[in-house]
């Protein structure tokens, strides 16, 4: 196997790796760097649980090679936490409106509606809907999930 | 290139990965050679007007993200900025690119029915240098090209949309994002002084083992609900779609006949009638 030595720039904290060429970027961010906010779910890029921002905007990283994040930002949602660990405004809306049951899905969920607003402002439900289409989740039913990136979007 | 043309074993090219990985993880593919054509700066590539201004220049690295938003593609193109709405999913926009898209060759390829039907091109590089395939000869049958093993895409040469043109998409997916069950993608041109139809292109996907262009044979009637009805049941009746797990055969052949005419209808309707009195 290709062995590559990288630099991944993950949360603003550099980190020196060695990695597979092989190797997706969920594989190296989860199994190697121990990051429980990127998950697999799929493999396909279909369900959204391991989503992660590349230079600011969603990816798959189940689809995206960990050499070819190499040197750019990779933001998971710990990366939006401030200060002492303290919640985003956009995690206090899921809080506040019930939208997380057993939170595999929150983060991709998160980086995707954070994405959204910053790129619309206020987006309508309808585009919200259209943007979570690849982002499943099998608890909530989905409408606290709207509920509360309204709120968001509102603040 | 050297790469590619050097390879002795299976080689593969990784564009935006968006169904190529997928194929990796699940163990579909097993490339010895796996090629990045990213740049490592994950620069945007600029789509571009030709000099005459007839033909759009896509790179084929061109992210599907650009291909929903982007100005040019918007006026020159709009029937593939809408198509690309049921691409994927936001993270699927962001790496996929047309070239993939097109290389990968899907029976029910959103893009591959818009490039047929608008009567693209795609430039590609070989050892021997570059050539200009139209899209109608690209595809091979299931997932495979009649691209050599050496060669790549470069560009995708898009006609621009004419004055007096019209398109419509239509797609039926059990899922929002999912693979289409059909997909139907239409140009329709209307004459100058008549305004009966000049040429009315028709292309479909997941009816076969490729996307396929089907003639309407409408040339010169005008765009009435009974001519379009008879021409999507004529194209319904060439084709012979597959029974599989999603879809019947017969139920896909149904689809095509309604969502043929019901693009037809809208194209014809939203190309400018000019100054037909």
């Amino acid at each position: 196997m290709n062995q590559c030595q990288i630099t991944l720039i993950v949360n603003d904290r550099d980190y020196e790796l060695w990695v597979a060429a092989s190797d997706t970027l969920l594989d190296v961010l989860h199994d190697e760097l121990g990051m429980a906010d990127v998950r697999y779910g799929c493999g396909e890029g279909v369900c959204g649980t391991c989503t992660v921002l590349l230079d600011g905007e969603p990816v798959n990283g189940c689809l995206t090679l960990a050499v070819q994040a190499a040197g750019h930002q990779v933001t998971t949602m710990r990366g939006l936490l401030g200060p002492g660990e303290a919640l985003h405004p956009l995690q206090e809306c899921f809080l506040r409106r019930g939208a997380s049951q057993c939170g595999f899905c929150t983060p991709g969920m998160v980086l995707t509606a954070l994405d959204l607003v910053r790129r619309t402002g206020r987006p309508t439900r309808e585009e919200i809907r259209y943007a979570l289409v690849g982002n499943l989740c099998r608890c909530t039913g989905y409408t606290k999930i709207l509920d509360a990136i309204e709120e968001y979007a509102d603040l | 290139m050297r790469l590619l043309a050097g390879a002795t074993q299976e080689a593969r090219i990784l564009a935006g990965g968006q169904s190529l990985m997928p194929m990796l993880n699940l163990r579909l593919a097993h490339p010895e050679l796996l090629i990045d054509i990213n740049p490592a700066d994950q620069r945007q590539p600029s789509v571009a007007l030709s000099n005459s201004g007839g033909l759009l220049r896509l790179p084929a690295l061109t992210r599907h993200r650009v291909l929903l938003e982007h100005d040019l593609i918007r006026q020159h193109c709009p029937l593939l900025a809408e198509a690309v709405r049921h691409v994927g999913n936001v993270r699927v926009r962001n790496r996929g690119t047309i070239g993939g898209s097109l290389a990968h060759a899907d029976p029910t390829s959103e893009i591959g029915c818009c490039a047929l039907a608008t009567g693209a091109q795609v430039v590609v590089r070989g050892p021997h240098g570059d050539r200009t395939v139209p899209v109608s000869e690209l595809f091979a049958g299931y997932w495979s090209t009649t691209l050599a093993p050496a060669e790549i895409i470069t560009d995708v040469l898009i006609p621009v949309a004419r004055p007096r043109q019209g398109w419509s998409f239509q797609e039926m997916v059990r899922r929002t994002s999912d693979f289409a069950i059909v997909a139907v993608a239409v140009i329709v041109n209307l004459a100058e002084r008549t305004g009966a139809i000049a040429a009315a292109n028709v292309a479909l996907a997941g009816v076969a083992d490729r996307v396929v262009l089907a003639d309407p044979g409408l040339t010169g009637s005008a765009a009435s609900d009974a001519a379009i009805d008879a021409a999507a049941a004529r194209i319904a009746d060439t084709l012979e779609p597959a029974d599989d797990v999603h879809a019947s055969g017969a139920y896909r052949r149904r689809l095509a006949r309604v969502l043929t005419a019901r693009a037809l209808r809208e194209a014809s309707t939203r190309a400018p009638s000019g100054d037909r009195a």
